[in-house]
């Protein structure tokens, strides 16, 4: 069906229109953080110069080594056991029928939609004093790694579930008569299939863990050695953003950069993921 | 039904098809041919129930049970208490809800709340819907170009999003400088700490966070409308904004109440961008419940009631969210 030029010239003008709106933002903290400390800078921020010594100064000042390798461990982990853990409930749930599948299906969904806030005090007071163990577990790596796999699970479960509901129930029935035990379907059979799922619900789930804030403020501001790069940021955005803006949005692109990098190469993971009903955040 | 979006509904009902006949085999043994020899008469049908499926459920049903779920649980039981984290808790009953009720902070954080349901909710689903009617007339090339960029707010932290705001908004920043340059200089003022428009300021970082999602989610939905539902439309002689009503919106219906649900729970855990932000100031302008709950929680030692503010927090979610899948499951064609 034909439509007009000028309708086709205005659509494309509104796409371009919030292309731009929604990329600005992060491209105007990248323009400030180009800026010396010296610069008086006002206004649009457009860089004169190419100058990377903010990034430097924010690198070494807001301690972000000891940041990024925080949040590297914290959300690797995560990712590879939320992801291990998901894909046997996922299989679970989407190939076979046991005694209480139905009740307990709901139940690890309903972990979708509460946020960390519903959680966080009592995260907060049973690891100080780990019931019967006694252990404190505040500012450890444990204190975020746990919380954080419990909540994937709950998504994980749900979008592997999808994934093996919707693989032919023949190519199962093959193994099986074949004599393939259960785990030899999962492992010969499914999980070769599943790669692409599996790695969409593994960059969800690790931007996810490595963007969170709450959990990092309420369970590990304690130890500077534990903190994550976000929680780092903000800490250091409260102590420098008055004396030097352009440092802390340097600090800032460097917290966002390695989502960023991982999103220019895989967003089509990213947007088929979200895409898909994930709840979450 | 969120589910839906994945996978050809087709195949998918024939697997649930099977997966009912194994069922029913194996809800009603008692109607296996009486002949059988003893020890088959039990069997299940092959290969179908088996409860081996709790082995793999087991694993991650522990973690999720222990760092989800207990908490959740212990939230709602703390909340019954006087405590402020450090000496031993006194039952309360149902106080802490007496003071929730009466307490207008509370009142206003949640009427905060609503507000930036408007900006990270409602706005940007209008705004997608527009944007879509434009994309259904002709077919868009390089979607996948706009689409990344479109994306891109979803995917950064909340804190490096407080961080590129509260340039944007600063005194000396591109907002003030462009309102100067188009000879609105007297709207310039420090947004994000004016009395009347911090809220409306971080209403608008919500809005960008999520206008994209929405757009994004209503385009592909578009593309499974059957295009010989436009075809008809047009025959008929539609115009953009009938075409609009009749096929456009209902085709979407699924898309935008994913949208709805995602971006209200999205507005009532705004934690990370007003605590970087504004952290609740101007005078307590821009509080929000889960600020609040932290507030009370971990810098003014009551714990019980902040116990109490997030179990109010969770249930408002909950109820909003069943809500909305409720009223979009009515009279959904299935």
């Amino acid at each position: 069906m034909t439509v007009g030029r000028f309708e086709r010239m205005a659509t494309y003008g509104f796409l371009v229109l919030f292309s731009v709106v929604a990329i600005y933002p992060v491209l105007s903290i990248f323009f400030l953080a180009l800026h010396k400390k010296t610069d008086l800078v006002t206004g649009f921020a457009l860089p004169t110069s190419l100058d990377f010594s903010s990034f430097k100064a924010a690198w070494t000042e807001g301690k972000f080594a000891t940041g990024f390798k925080a949040s590297f461990i914290v959300a690797a982990t995560v990712t590879v056991v939320s992801a291990v853990l998901s894909i046997g409930t996922g299989y679970a749930f989407g190939t076979m029928r046991f005694v209480g599948d139905r009740v307990v299906f709901p139940i690890i969904l309903l972990g979708i939609i509460f946020p960390y806030e519903a959680t966080v005090i009592p995260l907060y007071y049973d690891f100080q004093n780990v019931p019967v163990l006694h252990w404190n577990l505040l500012n450890t790596y444990w204190a975020l790694i746990l919380p954080q796999i419990g909540q994937s699970v709950s998504f994980g479960t749900f979008w592997m579930r999808a994934f093996f509901r919707s693989t032919p129930r023949s190519l199962i029935e093959a193994a099986r008569i074949d004599g393939a035990t259960s785990f030899g379907v999962l492992w010969r059979v499914l999980i070769p299939q599943a790669l692409p799922a599996v790695m969409t619900m593994s960059v969800l789930v690790f931007t996810y863990t490595w963007n969170e804030f709450l959990l990092a403020l309420v369970l590990v501001s304690g130890s500077e050695s534990h903190q994550t790069a976000p929680l780092g940021l903000s800490f250091f955005a409260g102590a420098a953003r008055a004396s030097d803006p352009t440092k802390v949005a340097a600090a800032a692109v460097l917290v966002a950069a390695p989502i960023l990098v991982v999103y220019l190469f895989l967003q089509r993971h990213f947007v088929r993921g979200m895409l898909s009903g994930a709840i979450k955040e | 039904m969120l589910y839906r979006a994945t996978g050809p509904s087709s195949t998918r009902r024939c697997i649930d098809l099977t997966a009912h006949a194994g069922r029913v085999a194996a809800a009603h043994p008692e109607r296996a041919p009486r002949r059988l020899p003893r020890r088959l008469r039990n069997a299940r049908a092959p290969g179908v129930p088996r409860n081996i499926g709790w082995l793999y459920v087991l694993p991650g049903l522990v973690f999720y049970g222990l760092f989800t779920l207990a908490p959740l649980v212990h939230t709602v039981y703390i909340s019954l208490f006087s405590w402020d984290g450090l000496t031993a808790k006194t039952y309360a009953g149902l106080a802490n809800y007496r003071t929730a009720i009466a307490d207008h902070v509370l009142l206003w954080s949640f009427v905060h709340s609503g507000i930036l349901i408007l900006f990270y909710s409602v706005l940007p689903v209008v705004v997608g819907l527009a944007l879509t009617a434009a994309l259904t007339r002709h077919a868009v090339r390089g979607f996948r170009f706009f689409r990344t960029a479109l994306f891109l707010p979803q995917l950064i932290a909340g804190v490096v999003i407080a961080q590129a705001w509260s340039w944007i908004y600063d005194d000396n920043g591109p907002l003030n400088a462009a309102l100067r340059f188009i000879g609105l200089g007297s709207f310039v003022r420090p947004w994000l700490g004016d009395f009347t428009w911090a809220l409306p300021s971080i209403g608008g970082i919500g809005t960008w966070v999520t206008f994209g999602l929405c757009m994004v989610l209503f385009v592909a939905g578009v593309q499974k409308i059957p295009s010989t539902l436009y075809d008809a439309a047009r025959v008929d002689g539609a115009g953009p904004f009938r075409e609009f009503y009749a096929v456009t919106l209902p085709g979407l219906r699924g898309e935008v109440l994913v949208a709805f649900v995602l971006t209200t729970i999205n507005a009532l855990r705004s934690f990370d961008i007003v605590y970087n932000t504004t952290a609740g100031g101007p005078g307590g302008q821009t509080l929000v419940p889960s600020l609040y709950m932290y507030q009370n929680a971990f810098l003014y030692n009551k714990v019980g009631y902040a116990a109490a503010v997030a179990t109010i927090l969770a249930a408002a979610i909950f109820v909003l969210a069943a809500i909305m899948l409720r009223f979009g499951d009515r009279g959904e064609p299935s």
